[in-house]
């Protein structure tokens, strides 16, 4: 390989080393982060807008703010970018890696509780930390907006029931006068504790060849 | 058993500790002693031919003698055994069967230690033998009355309670188990056994390599009432269940095409490469005909189910019909018939249960369970007894060989498989998980039958087959079976979770597969959750319309777990009586008003009230919430519920408009406006942490929820207490339709923004009087309910 090509492919293998994924995965990645951006350099909202099949997705919306929130960058910061770069496209990505075979625990724990907060952020809208009851009430809309008949009394009546489940479980005794604020990181970890999310939230990062489809488990 | 005579019951081992077990053992020797006595058929109709041939015999020969003389006594009493033989004979064994059934539960401590296939399979050998004694010759387990009536209402109950989602996640998994770990198995152990034959010599080695190898194929495959049987008393955890158990299921197909090519070429001798090659074709033709005639006898079903809204009574009787019809057919043509019943359960479960009513889900799945249950007793009833009846012939090296090589098979099957499925999954199966599925491999009744089928002709050694087979089985139900629950503690397998699903979840999961397909297309990798999603699209779009009646063919899932959930938890707090106990479900003090965002505090004008103000409210309060568990015992619990997707839910939704009408023309008269209606949510959480605040659902249009008629503080005449304190003067309104308490809806009368003040005005005195006046209330009289009508 020429001098030309070793800016990427470092590139790569820091990629590589910082997001889990192999050289061969990030190749894969980089030649569909080219397909998405037209050849650009960032990726901007109306990039994935066009992938078509996205069109179809109740949650759409949510799913491209998470690629372009600050909380899935590993940093502290808060806020919304309007592009990205190939950088950030692979870190939020690798949100959905399945972990390593022979992980220890303490690391599953993490993995999950990672995998948690990329599901948190991408409920909790306002930054605050907390799910109130409207965002839930969103979520809940958003879900049910692909089907005809969808008064907005079911979702809040789903809302509510919801809530009012986590408020019990995490909570238990409230006095009649507290005011149950909003769903908090922990308390989210707490009620999908039993749901396993690092085995569900992956995705099979295999054949990604971008110009023939291929069907791949 | 309600818990007053389990208390009782439980105290007799501590009065009388051995004497309990003891009564019961000799109680069912008596039974069992009397029932064999009864039912030996031969005996008993010999016995009858000559009782009946003595008593008309006289009569008889008078005729002759004198005819024109006179009638013959009328016989008082007659014995015609013959006439009822065979339904008597049937009904007797099928009692037997769930008398055993019973004892055994009854028998806590040998419950616990071994499993109920172990003691049935001795059971039967004690009635067999005690038939023998007698000298008559035992029935035996006749392949047909097996494939044609006992093994079908086992699958029909396993597919159609297929666990789906489970299932198609480790789809995979359990199609290498299922093929190539059969395959391995029976060419494994058949060609061990053939190099046994011939290096021992004289008796074995006519056996030839073809005999060899479809012996291997008969004993190799899981039996699934075997494994159900036992991993149905160990809880674990649901994903090695269902490896086990699918593959058990999916095995039949391999099962079914090695039986019919070495069958079919141990008459002719030789196997040639078309021979092979067909056979695989054949392994196809089996394996998606079998499932493609179940879909469509599904379909039917589910097509059927849209129309039965006239005719619910037999509802259920559709779902049996059709599923056994695809087993059938798929039998008429050698396909596999156990894919063809798991296929058709699994299509047409979630049309039918949108169509059919509450009940007749009540009722097919206890008829199934009813069914399987039966089958699984007599199936190890009568393999016990078999065992004493049949003939055999013993080896003991054969015997001993296909033993060893049979475990041999498994493990090294298990272990190698998973090896390299372990590079596909995701959740990787450790040595623990291998282990169980190991040693779940269980051999049962199955391949009993099959090998009984074979034709003595072509197969000499048949006997000694039938003994190696059913001492492989007496091994793996007898060992395995009682070892695996004390080794699954010992290995702290991961046990079932017995939690609830909770809504959370719910939304949860379906947000997930959601997220992931997005992430996927983004990616452009079409993988698991593209066609998952795809395959949902189609089915809501094309297949939900055809074949789901009405208005529930566009509901969405989450909808349809919501009202699942809600009618579980209205029943459970009806049958709690009715709110004086709290549901188990919340536990907790949470209520609504915690969660609602916050109001601005008002100037809540509570007057003080003085003691003797106090004591009327509470007296009037009182005769109110009496006079309505009063309406409330006489009702039905059958007419309190409604099913929401039952007829003449129209005429109570026209009820209930017109009740709200009256309610509204009500409250002009009133000046503090009743709180708007509330989410059902609301409402049952209200229900739930207030005992004394009992609120009713609103109607809304598009959630039938279920209405739970019950008296509401926010009446008429609740409010006019408060009414009164705060306007002295004004005259409390009489009800309308007169007499006693009546259930309204309060509605509002100023459009809901404007009411946000007085709302919370009206809500918080009401609430914090029933505080100040927190009356216990009448003393229960309410009966206890006994059996919850639904489990």
């Amino acid at each position: 390989m020429g001098a030309s090509q070793s800016g990427p492919v470092h590139m790569f293998q820091d990629l590589a080393y910082k997001t889990g994924f192999s050289i061969e995965q990030i190749k894969n990645l980089h030649n569909r982060f080219i397909y998405l951006t037209q050849a650009e350099d960032t990726l901007r909202r109306e990039h994935l807008e066009n992938v078509s099949d996205l069109a179809l997705n109740p949650i759409r919306r949510q799913i491209i703010e998470a690629f372009f929130d600050k909380r899935n960058m590993g940093e502290k910061e808060k806020g919304c970018l309007q592009e990205i770069g190939f950088e950030e496209f692979v870190t939020v990505l690798s949100f959905f890696r399945p972990p390593k075979p022979h992980t220890v625990d303490e690391e599953m724990k993490n993995i999950k509780k990672e995998k948690l907060r990329f599901l948190f952020n991408m409920h909790d809208t306002d930054n605050d930390g907390i799910i109130t009851l409207d965002e839930y009430r969103r979520v809940v809309e958003e879900l049910l907006s692909s089907y005809e008949i969808m008064g907005a009394e079911t979702a809040k009546a789903i809302t509510d029931a919801a809530m009012l489940e986590v408020a019990s479980v995490t909570v238990g005794q409230m006095g009649p006068d507290e005011f149950y604020e909003g769903i908090t990181f922990e308390q989210f970890m707490q009620i999908l504790k039993d749901v396993e999310i690092e085995t569900k939230m992956n995705i099979h990062f295999w054949n990604l060849d971008t110009r023939t489809v291929q069907c791949g488990k | 058993v309600p818990a007053s005579y389990a208390g009782v019951y439980n105290t007799y081992p501590l009065i009388f500790p051995g004497l309990q077990s003891v009564m019961e053992l000799k109680m069912f020797l008596l039974v069992l002693g009397l029932l064999v006595g009864t039912g030996s058929p031969d005996m008993g109709s010999s016995q009858g031919k000559c009782s009946e041939s003595l008593v008309q015999g006289p009569q008889t020969q008078e005729n002759r003698t004198h005819t024109t003389h006179s009638k013959k006594p009328f016989p008082v009493l007659s014995f015609g055994y013959d006439y009822v033989r065979l339904p008597f004979e049937i009904s007797l064994w099928v009692l037997l069967a769930s008398l055993m059934k019973l004892g055994f539960h009854l028998m806590p401590r040998l419950s616990s230690i071994v499993p109920e296939s172990c003691l049935l399979i001795v059971v039967g050998l004690l009635v067999g033998g005690l038939i023998k004694l007698v000298g008559e010759a035992p029935p035996v387990l006749e392949s047909n009355i097996f494939f044609l009536y006992l093994l079908p209402p086992i699958i029909l109950d396993a597919g159609y309670f297929l666990p789906i989602r489970q299932f198609t996640e480790n789809l995979g998994t359990i199609l290498m188990f299922a093929v190539v770990g059969t395959l391995w198995n029976a060419f494994f152990v058949g060609g061990l056994l053939y190099g046994v034959c011939q290096l021992e010599g004289h008796r074995l080695v006519t056996v030839d390599l073809l005999s060899c190898l479809l012996f291997g194929s008969i004993i190799s495959a899981v039996d699934p009432v075997a494994v159900l049987a036992v991993f149905e008393e160990i809880h674990i955890n649901e994903l090695l269940h269902i490896l086990v158990f699918g593959e058990s299921l999916l095995n039949d197909a391999v099962t079914v095409v090695l039986y019919h090519l070495f069958e079919e070429f141990s008459s002719v001798g030789t196997i040639t490469v078309t021979d092979v090659l067909l056979g695989i074709v054949c392994f196809l033709v089996v394996s998606l005909g079998g499932i493609v005639v179940g879909a469509i006898y599904g379909i039917l079903a589910a097509f059927t189910s849209r129309f039965t809204s006239h005719t619910r009574v037999i509802e259920p009787l559709f779902v049996f019909l059709y599923s056994y019809m695809a087993y059938l057919s798929a039998e008429v043509f050698h396909l596999s018939g156990i894919m063809a019943l798991i296929a058709c359960g699994a299509v047409m479960r979630p049309y039918v249960e949108a169509n059919i009513s509450h009940k007749s889900h009540t009722t097919i799945k206890y008829f199934l369970k009813m069914w399987s249950s039966v089958s699984d007793t007599l199936i190890f009833i009568f393999l016990g007894v078999s065992t004493v009846a049949g003939p055999h012939e013993w080896n003991w090296i054969f015997v001993v060989a296909t033993l060893i090589f049979c475990l041999v098979a498994r493990v090294l099957g298990v272990v190698g498989l998973t090896f390299v499925i372990n590079k596909f999954r995701i959740v990787k199966l450790t040595s623990k998980d291998q282990f169980i599925i190991a040693y779940g491999g269980l051999r049962g009744a199955i391949a009993f039958s099959l090998v009984y089928l074979l034709n003595t002709d072509h197969f000499p050694k048949r006997n000694m087959f039938l003994t190696a087979i059913i001492t492989v089985i007496f091994f793996t139900v007898f060992v395995q079976g009682m070892t695996i629950r004390p080794l699954v503690d010992l290995l702290a397998v991961k046990k079932k979770q017995e939690t609830k699903r909770s809504i959370n979840e719910e939304i949860h999961t379906q947000f997930l597969d959601h997220l992931l397909t997005g992430i996927e297309d983004i990616c452009g990798h079409y993988g698991h959750h593209h066609w998952k999603d795809k395959l949902n699209r189609f089915n809501k779009k094309y297949v939900k319309k055809c074949l789901i009646a009405g208005e529930r063919s566009k509901e969405p899932q989450l909808i349809a777990f919501y009202h699942k959930m809600e009618m579980k938890q209205a029943i459970e707090l009806v049958e709690s009586g009715g709110g004086s106990k709290l549901p188990s479900a919340m536990p907790s003090t949470v209520s609504m008003q915690n969660i609602q965002p916050k109001k601005p505090p008002q100037d809540r004008a509570l007057p003080q009230l003085s003691k003797a103000r106090e004591e009327e409210i509470r007296k009037i309060l009182r005769t109110n919430l009496q006079r309505t568990r009063q309406r409330l015992r006489s009702y039905n619990r059958h007419t309190l519920i409604a099913d929401p997707y039952e007829d003449g839910w129209n005429e109570i939704l026209i009820k209930r408009k017109k009740m709200k009408e009256l309610e509204k023309k009500m409250n002009n008269y009133l000046t503090v406006p009743a709180p708007p209606p509330d989410s059902p949510t609301i409402a049952r959480a209200r229900l739930a942490s207030d005992p004394q605040a009992w609120g009713l659902k609103s109607a809304t249009e598009s959630i039938p929820s279920i209405k739970v008629d019950l008296a509401s503080p926010q009446s008429p005449e609740s409010v006019n207490i408060v009414d009164e304190i705060g306007m002295k003067g004004s005259q409390p309104k009489v009800s309308e339709e007169g007499g006693g308490l009546t259930m309204k809806v309060p509605s509002p009368t100023k459009p809901r923004k404007d009411q946000t003040t007085d709302e919370d005005n009206d809500k918080e005195p009401q609430q914090r009087l029933m505080r100040c006046l927190s009356d216990p209330g009448p003393a229960a009289e309410e009966e206890d309910e006994d059996e919850p009508f639904l489990h």
